[in-house]
């Protein structure tokens, strides 16, 4: 074996849906695979929050766009040897397909170690696939591509029914459907060939059962399967969507070993190293299957299966990639048995996705084919019904579990029929409501064994509401995974009361340890999880000098991959300090979650409830819950009524600074101003407030009750319309409104306190204005563009709430400013997003430092002058709105980015490019539509539009756009809005718009569709107006389809303009090609 | 349902709730963590004796196959019956969900006789296991019975077949010596076109006609097999290939001069990794043994052609001339991957090249 001297190893970049944090630990396995072998790494990934670019992970680790050019820059200079694919998602296995393709491995003589190109372009490409699949004597779905109804009736003939029929590029799914019949058939193919000229007639497998398997496989042809998955949600959901389970629970043996045979078979004839994924569809009346398709990499399916069964698969894969067998390697769980072996698991795996739908506008809350949500959690029991309601409280949605929740669906059947995001609350309602398992199963498709399983639940429920409250039924209901609050609910008593209960009776959980072989030998890692069902504890207490820190959760939009960091930096820093430590958390895709980061894992809920039961079990010196986010952030209070030794700030102090009331006197009693606010319960009220304060006004409603957005308000219509949308005011649910500055500035301190004190900050700059929230701000390190004034001012204010609240530790402090103004909006005593950017960007880990405050260490006071940076830190945010069909790709007030990227540069315009660039951003050759809404807009935009033109790029503009600019002298094309058509006929011309798709009417040409069709645009920059309701017009369509087709997208008029400086400042070939150490 | 116990012999004792026969036995308590097929298992004769423990806690989800036959076998099973003396499990799911399922795992436990215990700690029971080394345990009900060792009855001859059956598919005819077969096995030779003759374990062949032997798996102590040990010394020396499996593996190294002692806990599971000699091959094998030979006592002959990559135990052996071979796991599988089933094609060729 030869090993390469120099690997370099491709990240995945922002986070996005689809590509998310399970990268970060893929790749942090491999460079840690890499480095016990002594062989150097160099990283690009510019995701800045993830641990894999953290000091000691890669020897270089470039924040450069994960693209051809870049990764060809990063060649030349670092001259590696040795190329790892497989551990950065899509985007790394693309990069390293184009790599190939444009001959630049070649050119450098840089191996790709692990799968070879060749076997993953034809995991990649569709027809090279199925070719393969043929070949290898293994079955697929059939398809063909026709383009007239003769070609369609003989391809459903070679088919038959049931199939469906899919339109590429359809509007909202128009075009597809299933057909049952020939008759059916001839219909749905006649209508969608009235629209389009090309058709898919695919086999249908709708129902079918989805089984996953992961598969390893060495160069000396040995293979084996880790695991495999079940989808509790059959074909026709995403497995992103879906529930999953492992191992599979519906599966006789002969069907797990089929499949199983089929993957190893088809992933020796691709010729894989390293790690794989299969994807089978299996019918649920016989033993026929499909495979859907392999990914030739890690992907979040492996990062649930490592999770799952303990078993390092992307640790393996790097070692395989380097020639290792799978029999030389040891399993790092036992450290005495080896690693070609399938774990045993001894335990049931739930994993649910977690969507966030509700944080944007107009998309649709159905699930499908395509992948919404944002994350994942995972759940251990030893019953499903045990699994799976930890897992749903572990959502942190505000359910209790699948039982005691009042849900109410109007049409259970199309919930059903059709899913949501509620679905499984839809299949709990009809069973408790007395559907019968069959119907259920006719509608939803997911096998009986799951229903029963949940009528398991609904069973003791109704136990629990109707009958005595004895010993073997809270024990029942604690093993079927009833949490303490929800036996509460159900019996009419108090969360505390059943404890008290539960512990006299002598009903209390067992911690078991995850140790990939059922016990058939003895573990070596504390990789562990609680449960009921079991009766003997597998590890012992810890004691004294242990500490306990609470993870993140779940992702979401706004708590992601940075809190992983904070987490996983903290646990170190308790590591250096000699301390034992245990981290509690449930999400698969993390870092922090394995097991060899803590001296003990529990993959169990972040709830008041279990990490009590953890801490009087462990009995520890103390719990830090200020890394992870509000989850953690949120226990503070319960846990100290428990009397909980809590680490750091004061759980009172925290209280202060969360609850509006009390942190407003705060602020009043320090001087401190703040913007005009209410919590009010009703219109008049409202209305008579902002008859004080004016508008525009800035909306919270509560969010318990509608699950609605944040709004800023600009008039009384909007207002009305809003609060008759989605709102209802009362008592029990106020909304709070606050007075909306225009055209202020924001910023945010990131900073570290002990006993008041602060020992470091970090002041950023946002560069859109106030009324983008701050996780989908672009920030800059150091501030460019702010008063010497703001910034001391800014500065004293924070020393003052650090004192008056005694802050020991992490915590972040937003502000907006305006003609010198200064207003504190938010005050977090905790880590906050921007932690792991500042300190990479200043290169003094913050966490490192609060956690040392937080033990009590001496921490010396770091006078790093922020201002003084020779270099520029530009963090971008990541959206990822192509895959929310139908959002609107505006920015506002309620968060919507999944991810970000940061960069570093010698000034502003070379960070931001590179961040931009970073998140998928083409920058502009020719073509640039401009349409903005407003004069006032237009005339922000003046210079930047006046600059374009100099730079010789062609512009395109709607109407007004042109009108303005023209009366600039500036020169434009005009392009016809949508719904401008020949003969001069306007009305309704949505509903048209969405009846006919694109070729429905004849556009006014030129027309802005066309264009977008046609990609004849490099860029599209659509302001809208901020004083008016979003509607479903001509602008959101514009914005909407710019996505669809991919083409760069700028909506703010701030962003516009550091753009268009940074392109007229640099070219692509002037970015500085610099690792994060030579930034000095 | 009923609550009974499971108690130990070192006293121990298990409390859970019956879903099966109810009736106390008494027995060998031993662990499988393969995750699927418990019908496959629960038939399997070699569990004969054994109380058998799932570590894998959900069980009965796919509910019990029909009875029905292809040939003369079982088509879903692996012998005409549940063999093991108990079933020890977690979670038991009572409403069960596959197309092929026609009845439920506890009333095919009833109809068998045979009792099954839910709601136990399987994992501690497991551990205590591991640690101890298996155990002779007892199913407790109204009535308590005296413990009782399985490894002191001739196990294979109360598993094994009484007269001699043949089951016609080809030519080639391989003569079984049935120690307890599974009816994979008998299947696996039947699809590559032979004839199988299988002869009860204690069968006197020499007047029958075959090309190759085929030693099956089963029960209990090998040594007790003293028939056939006696058999397969003749066959050696005829030069007829033999191929043993499990316990076919134990008799084949005793046949050879070896020895064999009894494991601590054995190996039943369906992820026992096993490495070819010399090679950097690992299968990955299906396993059901309580007893395994002795790698120090090989005579020169012979060597080990298999080994254990957790543990380091024998997992066959094979003469230097290649016309005897056996094996420790199971290459006809159910339950369990099928990755050494290419055994059987090797077999076969050296029976059609001689």
């Amino acid at each position: 074996m030869i090993k390469p001297k120099k690997v370099l190893v491709l990240g995945s970049g922002a986070l996005k849906i689809g590509e998310a944090g399970e990268f970060d630990y893929s790749g942090s396995q491999c460079l840690k695979a890499l480095k016990e072998e002594g062989i150097k790494t160099v990283l690009i990934n510019p995701n800045i929050a993830t641990i894999q670019t953290s000091e000691g992970m890669a020897d270089k680790i470039y924040f450069l766009p994960v693209s051809p050019y870049f990764v060809e820059k990063v060649i030349k200079k670092e001259k590696p040897d040795g190329l790892m694919l497989s551990f950065g998602g899509q985007t790394a296995l693309n990069c390293g397909v184009d790599l190939a393709k444009l001959g630049i491995l070649k050119k450098y003589n840089l191996k790709v170690l692990g799968t070879p190109i060749k076997t993953i372009e034809n995991t990649e490409d569709r027809a090279l696939f199925a070719g393969e699949l043929r070949k290898a004597n293994i079955k697929t779905p059939r398809s063909f591509a026709v383009t007239n109804i003769k070609e369609a009736v003989k391809a459903s003939e070679d088919i038959g029914f049931p199939l469906i029929i899919r339109v590429a590029y359809a509007l909202g799914g128009k075009g597809s459907g299933v057909a049952k019949s020939k008759e059916h058939f001839i219909k749905l193919a006649n209508e969608a060939f009235s629209f389009t000229n090309q058709i898919l007639v695919e086999e249908y497998l709708g129902g079918w059962k989805e089984i996953e398997y992961e598969v390893v496989r060495d160069k000396y042809d040995n293979c084996i399967t880790v695991c495999n998955m079940e989808n509790f949600d059959p074909m026709g959901i995403h497995t992103g969507e879906s529930i999953v389970v492992a191992p599979s629970q519906t599966l006789t043996n002969s069907e797990y070993h089929k499949l199983r045979e089929i993957s190893i078979r088809l992933i020796r004839h691709l010729g894989i190293i390293g790690e794989c994924n299969v994807q089978i569809a299996l019918d649920t009346e016989s033993e026929d299957y499909r495979v859907i398709e392999v990914n030739a990499r890690l992907s979040r399916s492996s990062a649930l299966a490592s999770k799952a069964t303990g078993y390092p698969l992307a640790f393996v894969a790097a070692k395989l990639g380097l020639g290792y067998s799978l029999s030389e390697l040891s399993n790092s769980i036992t450290l005495k048995t080896k690693a070609c072996f399938e774990p045993a698991l001894d335990y049931i795996v739930v994993k649910i996705p977690r969507w966030d739908l509700q944080k944007f506008e107009k998309v649709s809350e159905e699930i499908g084919s395509e992948m919404k949500s944002v994350g994942e959690i995972m759940a251990i029991g030893r019953k499903f019904e045990e699994a799976i309601q930890k897992g749903i409280r572990m959502l942190n949605i505000g359910k209790k579990g699948l039982a005691a929740n009042n849900m109410n669906f109007e049409n259970i059947e199309k919930e059903l029929k059709q899913p949501t995001d509620k679905r499984i609350f839809a299949v709990t309602e009809a069973i408790k409501e007395g559907m019968s398992i069959e119907q259920v199963y006719n509608l939803s498709k997911i096998d009986p064994w799951f229903l029963y399983k949940i009528k398991n639940i609904t069973e003791i429920e109704n136990k629990l509401i109707n009958s005595k409250l004895s010993r073997e039924l809270v024990l029942k209901a604690k093993q079927m995974g009833f949490s303490d609050m929800q036996i509460a609910k159900l019996t009419n008593r108090t969360e505390s009361g059943i404890r008290e209960l539960r512990k006299k009776l002598k009903i209390l959980p067992v911690v078991k340890q995850i140790d990939t072989l059922a016990a058939e030998f003895p573990a070596k890692t504390n990789y562990l999880y609680i449960t009921y069902n079991g009766d003997k504890n597998d590890t012992e207490p810890f004691g004294k000098d242990t500490i306990i820190v609470l993870g993140s959760g779940a992702y979401k939009i706004g708590s992601s991959v940075e809190f992983d960091w904070c987490c996983v930096n903290a646990v170190q820093t308790c590591k250096k300090n000699k301390l034992r430590t245990i981290m509690i958390n449930y999400n698969p895709e993390t870092v922090s979650t394995d097991y060899d980061v803590v001296d003990k894992l529990y993959f169990d809920e972040l709830s008041f409830e279990r990490v009590l039961d953890i801490y009087e079990f462990e009995n520890p010196q103390g719990i830090i819950l200020s890394m992870g986010g509000q989850i953690p952030n949120n226990l503070a209070m319960p846990l100290l009524q428990s009397k909980v030794r809590i680490r750091g700030t004061s759980p009172e102090s925290i209280d202060k600074a969360e609850d509006r009331n009390k942190f407003s006197r705060l602020l009043d009693d320090l001087n401190i101003d703040q913007p005009k606010w209410k919590s009010l319960t009703d219109l008049k009220e409202v209305i008579e407030f902002i008859d004080t304060v004016g508008y525009p006004v800035l909306i919270r409603p509560s969010y318990v009750l509608s699950g609605a957005a944040m709004k800023v308000v600009f008039n009384e219509k909007m207002l009305k319309h809003y609060i008759s949308k989605a709102s209802d005011i009362s008592k029990k649910y106020p909304v709070v409104i606050s007075k909306f500055i225009e055209n202020a500035k924001e910023i945010e301190i990131d900073a570290v306190a002990k006993n008041g004190e602060i020992l470091i900050y970090c002041i950023n700059e946002h560069i859109e204005n106030a009324g983008v929230h701050s996780g989908d701000a672009t920030m800059v390190i150091p501030p460019q563009r702010l008063f010497i004034e703001t910034i001391r001012r800014i500065k004293s204010i924070s020393q003052q709430i650090a004192n008056a609240l005694k802050i020991t530790g992490p915590f972040n402090i937003q502000f907006i400013a305006k003609d010198n103004e200064i207003k504190v909006i938010e005050c977090n005593l905790r880590s906050s997003r921007s932690f792991p950017f500042v300190s990479k960007v200043l290169k003094t880990n913050f966490i490192e430092m609060a956690t040392n405050a937080i033990l009590g260490m001496d921490v010396t006071k770091s006078l790093m002058p922020t201002l003084e940076l020779d270099y520029v830190g530009i963090k971008a945010p990541q959206f990822s709105y192509s895959r929310l069909k139908g959002a609107d790709p505006v920015q506002s007030v309620e968060m919507a980015s999944t991810g970000e990227v940061a960069c570093l540069g010698e000034n502003i315009y070379d960070a931001y490019l590179k961040s931009l660039v970073s998140t998928g951003f083409n920058l502009p050759k020719k073509n640039v539509l401009i349409s903005v809404s407003g004069d006032k807009n237009r005339y922000k935009l003046l210079d930047s539009v006046n600059l374009l033109e100099k730079m010789g790029f062609s512009l395109y503009a709607t109407l007004h756009t042109k009108q303005f600019y023209e009366k600039h002298g500036i020169h434009s094309v005009l392009l016809h809005k949508i719904h401008e058509k020949e003969n001069n006929e306007k009305k309704s011309f949505l509903g048209r718009f969405f009846k006919n798709g694109f070729n429905g009417g004849k556009q006014k040409q030129p027309n802005v569709l066309n264009f977008l069709l046609e990609k004849k645009l490099d860029l599209v920059i659509s302001i809208p107006k901020d004083d008016e309701e979003k509607k479903f017009d001509d602008n959101y369509i514009i914005r909407r389809k710019t996505i669809d087709f991919s083409i760069p997208l700028l909506t703010n008029v701030q962003i516009t303009k550091l753009f268009v400086d940074a392109i007229s400042n640099k070219k692509l070939d002037e970015l500085e090609i610099r690792s994060w150490d030579e930034y000095e | 349902m009923e609550k009974i116990k499971l108690v130990l012999e070192d006293n121990t004792v298990f409390r859970g709730y019956s879903f099966g026969y109810n009736s106390s036995v008494a027995g060998e308590v031993v662990f499988n963590t393969g995750m699927v097929g418990y019908p496959e298992s629960l038939t399997d004769p070699s569990y004969r004796g054994q109380i058998l423990v799932l570590t894998y806690p959900l069980i009965g989800n796919y509910g019990v196959p029909s009875q029905e036959k292809e040939g003369k076998l079982m088509k879903f099973f692996e012998s005409e019956k549940i063999h093991i003396t108990g079933l020890i499990i977690s979670d038991y799911s009572k409403d069960y969900s596959h197309w092929n399922a026609q009845q439920s795992l506890s009333s095919w436990l009833v109809k068998n006789k045979v009792p099954g215990i839910c709601g136990i700690d399987t994992r501690a029971l497991t551990q205590k296991l591991r640690e101890k080394g298996v155990m002779l345990g007892k199913v407790v009900f109204e009535k308590d019975i005296p413990f009782e060792d399985p490894n002191t009855r001739n196990l294979v001859n109360e598993v094994s077949c009484s007269n001699p059956i043949v089951y016609e598919n080809g030519k080639t005819k391989i003569l079984l010596i049935d120690c307890g077969v599974k009816y994979n096995i008998i299947r696996s030779i039947l699809k590559r076109k032979c004839s199988v003759i299988r002869v009860p374990w204690n069968y006197d062949f020499s007047d029958t006609e075959y090309e190759g032997v085929i030693i099956s798996n089963g029960p209990g102590d090998p040594k007790l097999c003293t028939k056939t040990i006696e058999n397969v010394k003749k066959l050696i020396k005829e030069k007829t290939p033999v191929f043993g499996v499990c316990l076919g593996n134990q008799i084949l190294a005793l046949a050879a001069g070896a020895d064999t002692y009894k494991l601590k806990y054995g190996h039943r599971s369906q992820n026992q990794p096993c490495i070819k000699r010399k090679t950097k091959r690992c299968y990955i094998t299906s396993q059901n043994h309580g007893f395994a030979v002795d790698n120090a006592t090989l005579p020169k002959e012979w060597e080990e052609w298999f080994y254990n990559a957790n543990d380091g135990t024998n997992e066959g052996i094979i003469h230097k001339s290649g016309l005897f071979r056996s094996v420790q796991f199971h290459p006809e599988a159910t339950p369990g991957p099928v990755d050494t089933e290419h055994l059987f094609d090797e077999f076969l060729e050296l029976i059609r090249k001689k």
